[in-house]
């Protein structure tokens, strides 16, 4: 219980946090520490031993005509993300306090991330698919809001719309491939479903869309463009959610799937590591020419996830392993790296990489954070960047076929990040030549010194960088139990260490030092490329160009579709009435035996009445009399209601025809006095053969239906038990009020519904000023900068 | 705007609204057991607002009901809803109908159900949709203009008058 018991903690804090941000101001952010601290004490106490391993599960039913059940528990891999998802929770937390300043809307700040948490712990710890797509779904909408949060720029606008429409996509695959696993394998239990390893053709439908699921979210190639574009957000939500946890869900999916699945689906190795390949080295490429520094860090992200994917999608436990340890070390530096660069942004007021440069002088805690973190990014000896990578190298060249393949392509992408990560460094923090300096460069010297509370946090987590490095054995632990979860017990033997001896691996990781140092040394080498590959348009045009496409299409279909004449639309649900139900009639249509014209003359002489009213209003021209003449239709069949015996309804149909009249006059006031003539030569006898088919139709549906005979039992029953179950004897109440009671409050429904229509459609005016237009257009455009 | 009508319109129309709105309860009220309900007492006492309307616009049907039209239908809607919801809290299903005998005073016993809470909903949004649709379109004719003129001066005015 444990588990839920913090899991709903991050719901009471959420909800806590939303409601007292106006009085609170920025000490809203220390409420919602308590979250991710709750987190970290849950994680030391079972690391101490303090708490039974039992309280790391629970089994809530749910929806238990669904078969849904909240069944959470958290294992070796469970952990390592529970300990990624508070411990750096805690630091952005942290982080966000000086990082915001004085405002009064952090509530809406903090409720955002606290549920974002909560929704990321339970997709880590939840054994049933449905609530996994469940938790998936709440990371996509959180995501949305904090990237959005600066909702007065609509750069961040129409970045968080971009992150929500392709990470929303994927989640629709999701939902229909987790599905489609699930029914294949006969249980909605992910334990059960790898334990079964469906491989049927439904299965793998199923699974090419999970892989679709999982590269959406962890911005794989092609769907990597939204996460640049997620920069827009406040610094401390691009270090949490867009590069240590909420990217590392698809990257989490795959882990769990990829095991079971590689074995049991030949393309599943293949396709995964050659997203993850092709992920890596376009991301790489792209960091090394970004200028803006959180740009420069996303596709450093994207290339990251890249390698993840590559190692932990293959399946193969050492390589598993290897995925893990990079997952781990990756969350510590560019959790540590955003943090930095937030500093760096904050004080300096911009983070074009082109207008900086010495800032170490001014920030030197930071700066050493930023060397230290990129430094394990670039893999050098002795961080864990440097372990993980090490073990990354041994892991693919030991796999058999592709592991030279694998590994020219880790090489080639660390070849890159030692580029970029000098860039990074050497650019922000060296003093170069100042005559290449812009004429808006920053002067260091100008730049004010941060506070150490907005330094610490990158701080603490480059020192864990540092130590985990040297002192190996709690990343180890962490790792192997990861992998232990995700591999099975065979996987117990691979183990992490600092120094791999001289082998192959340290030989490659050097060649990729030394690479990167002569790539960043030769930057007009990279431009010369990059111009030639200028013209492949990038994925950020394709999604552009395919939603203004989308859009237009919406356009064009909805001209044809409601072209605004009201006589057609009539005659089109008309039209299909007579030729569908109406068509099938034919067939089946009998005259009953025992037909009864008219029960008396006054019956016959009010019917009468009817088709001359109706007739009248058919043939009048001014608009007025027509009103008025189906006024007399309507109390006509009012008085037919009374001659039957049906006062109820009687009444209603008096009433309602009387409100109607005056609703019509309403209307006619805004209306020419005459009827336009039909718009088209033959339209009078169309409408009138129209009419007439509709009439003959709807007598025949009467005829047919009073001639079935079907079974009347329905009316007797409600008399029956009108008085003494419903109370009343008025039994078409009673059926209104009681018996039928819920279509009744569906309805009042509908008549809401109707009146908020009116009141917009009258209300809202007709002008191009639509705020929903702006909306579509800023869509269109999509975001602009260096994604 | 239009133009006064007349004292015996006036007086005859109070009279009619009153009953009108008479009768409107009574349907509401009669209903489980003789014609009427929740839905026809809603249209009663709608037609009645409409003849208000007739005569002294959407200004004399503001008078009257001085409330906005959500606060009908949301509140109609969501009576409505706690009827049903009071269902569950008795044990049975949503909209589980409850009856029992209310004592008041001169009136005596009366047969009390659930049935008539649901009903005072349904009439609240019924009104509430006629309302919204007398506002909507209930309004003057021409947008009104802005105050005279742009550019034009009480001065400049003045004188034009002057002259």
């Amino acid at each position: 219980m444990a588990l839920l018991a913090v899991l709903g903690l991050h719901g009471v804090v959420a909800i806590a946090t939303g409601l007292l941000g106006r009085q609170l101001g920025r000490r809203v952010l220390v409420v919602a520490l308590v979250a991710p601290l709750a987190t970290v004490s849950l994680l030391v106490a079972d690391l101490a031993g303090v708490i039974p391993s039992t309280a790391l599960a629970a089994d809530v039913p749910w929806v238990p005509g669904l078969g849904l059940s909240i069944d959470v528990a958290l294992d070796g891999f469970g952990r390592l993300f529970w300990w990624l998802i508070g411990g750096i929770g805690v630091a952005v937390v942290a982080y966000a306090v000086p990082y915001f300043g004085r405002r009064d809307d952090l509530g809406r700040f903090a409720a955002s991330l606290v549920t974002f948490m909560g929704a990321m712990l339970l997709l880590t710890c939840t054994d049933d698919v449905l609530v996994l797509f469940v938790a998936w779904e709440l990371t996509s909408i959180t995501s949305y809001l904090l990237i959005g949060f600066e909702d007065r720029s609509a750069r961040a606008r129409s970045s968080a719309l971009q992150a929500l429409l392709v990470t929303g996509a994927g989640g629709i695959a999701l939902l229909g491939g987790l599905l489609l696993v699930a029914a294949s394998a006969g249980t909605t239990s992910l334990t059960e479903i790898l334990a079964v390893a469906p491989n049927d053709g439904v299965a793998q439908v199923g699974l090419a869309l999970v892989v679709l699921a999982a590269a959406t979210k962890s911005a794989q190639v092609p769907f990597h463009f939204w996460l640049p574009g997620a920069m827009a957000a406040p610094t401390p939500v691009s270090a949490y959610l867009h590069s240590a946890t909420m990217v590392k869900a698809g990257v989490y999916l795959l882990a769990r799937f990829a095991p079971a699945m590689a074995p049991a689906v030949e393309w599943w190795s293949p396709v995964v590591v050659t997203l993850g390949a092709v992920t890596m080295l376009l991301g790489g490429w792209r960091a090394l020419r970004a200028t803006d520094l959180k740009a420069l860090l996303a596709f450093s992200t994207v290339s990251q996830l890249g390698l993840i994917v590559l190692l932990v999608g293959h399946g193969a436990p050492e390589l598993v392993h290897a995925g893990t340890a990079v997952l781990l070390a990756h969350a510590l530096f560019k959790a540590a790296l955003f943090l930095a660069v937030g500093v760096i942004d904050h004080q300096a007021g911009t983070r074009d990489l082109r207008r900086l440069s010495g800032l170490g002088r001014r920030m030197r805690p930071t700066a050493i954070a930023l060397g230290v973190s990129a430094a394990s990014m670039a893999g050098v000896i002795p961080l864990l960047g440097f372990v993980a990578k090490e073990t990354a190298l041994e892991a693919t060249l030991a796999v058999p076929g592709g592991g030279v393949a694998m590994t020219a392509v880790v090489v080639i992408g660390s070849v890159f990040t030692g580029a970029y990560s000098l860039r990074l460094v050497v650019g922000v923090l060296g003093t170069g030549d100042p005559t290449r300096l812009p004429d808006d460069a920053v002067e260091p010297d100008r730049v004010p010194r941060p506070t150490a509370a907005l330094e610490a946090p990158a701080v603490v987590l480059a020192v864990l960088t540092v130590v985990l490095g040297i002192w190996v054995v709690p990343a180890d632990v962490l790792v192997s139990a990861a992998t232990v979860a995700l591999a099975g017990t065979g996987a117990g033997d691979l183990y992490l260490v600092l120094w791999h001896g001289f082998g192959l691996a340290l030989l490659l990781s050097a060649v990729a030092w030394l690479g990167g140092y002569l790539v960043w040394r030769e930057p007009e080498l990279v431009d010369r490329l990059a111009r030639r590959t200028a013209r492949i348009p990038d994925a950020q045009e394709v999604y552009r160009a395919s939603l203004r496409g989308i859009l237009s299409l919406a356009d064009r279909v909805t001209a044809f579709v409601q072209p605004g004449s009201l006589p057609l639309y009539g005659a089109v649900v008309l039209a299909t009435v007579l030729a569908l139900p109406g068509v099938a009639l034919v067939g089946g249509l009998a005259v009953p035996s025992d037909l009864v014209v008219a029960e008396s003359g006054l019956q016959a002489a009010v019917a009468a009445l009817v088709v001359v009213a109706a007739i009248g209003t058919a043939r009048a021209r001014r608009r007025l009399p027509a009103v008025l003449l189906l006024g007399a239709v309507g109390y006509s069949v009012a008085v037919l209601f009374v001659v039957q015996g049906a006062p109820d309804l009687a009444l209603t149909q008096l009433v309602v025809e009387t409100l109607s009249l005056g609703m019509f006059v309403l209307v006619l006031r805004q209306l020419p006095d005459t009827f336009e003539p039909a718009p088209w030569r033959f339209g009078r006898a169309m409408r009138a053969g129209l009419s007439v088919g509709i009439g003959v139709a709807v007598g025949a549906f009467t005829l047919a239906a009073s001639s079935t005979g079907l079974p009347r039992s329905t009316a007797g029953e409600f008399l029956a038990r009108s008085m003494p179950d419903g109370g009343g004897r008025n039994v078409v109440n009673v059926i209104l009020t009681d018996f039928r009671a819920l279509d009744t409050f569906a309805e009042i429904t509908v008549l809401v519904v109707a009146a908020i229509g009116i009141t917009l459609m009258v209300r809202t005016p007709l002008d191009d000023d639509d705020p929903e237009l702006d909306l579509l257009r800023e869509l269109g455009s999509g975001p602009r900068g260096d994604a | 705007m239009t133009p006064r009508p007349s004292l015996v319109l006036d007086v005859v129309l109070d009279l009619v609204f009153r009953t009108a709105l008479l009768f409107a309860v009574f349907l509401l009220v009669a209903g489980h057991n003789a014609p009427g309900g929740g839905f026809v007492g809603g249209l009663v006492a709608s037609t009645a607002l409409v003849l208000r309307f007739v005569t002294g616009g959407v200004e004399e049907v503001d008078r009257i009901v001085p409330v906005p039209e959500r606060v009908l239908l949301g509140g109609g809607l969501f009576l409505a809803f706690l009827t049903g919801a009071a269902g569950w809290l008795l044990g049975g299903a949503f909209l589980y109908g409850a009856k029992g005998d209310l004592d008041v005073p001169i009136l005596g016993t009366l047969k009390a159900t659930s049935a008539l809470v649901f009903d005072v909903g349904v009439a609240g949004v019924v009104v509430g949709l006629v309302l919204s649709v007398l506002r909507a379109l209930g309004g003057p004719d021409e947008p009104p203009t802005p105050a005279g003129p742009v550019g034009a001066t009480p001065g400049t005015d003045e004188t034009e008058s002057a002259s």
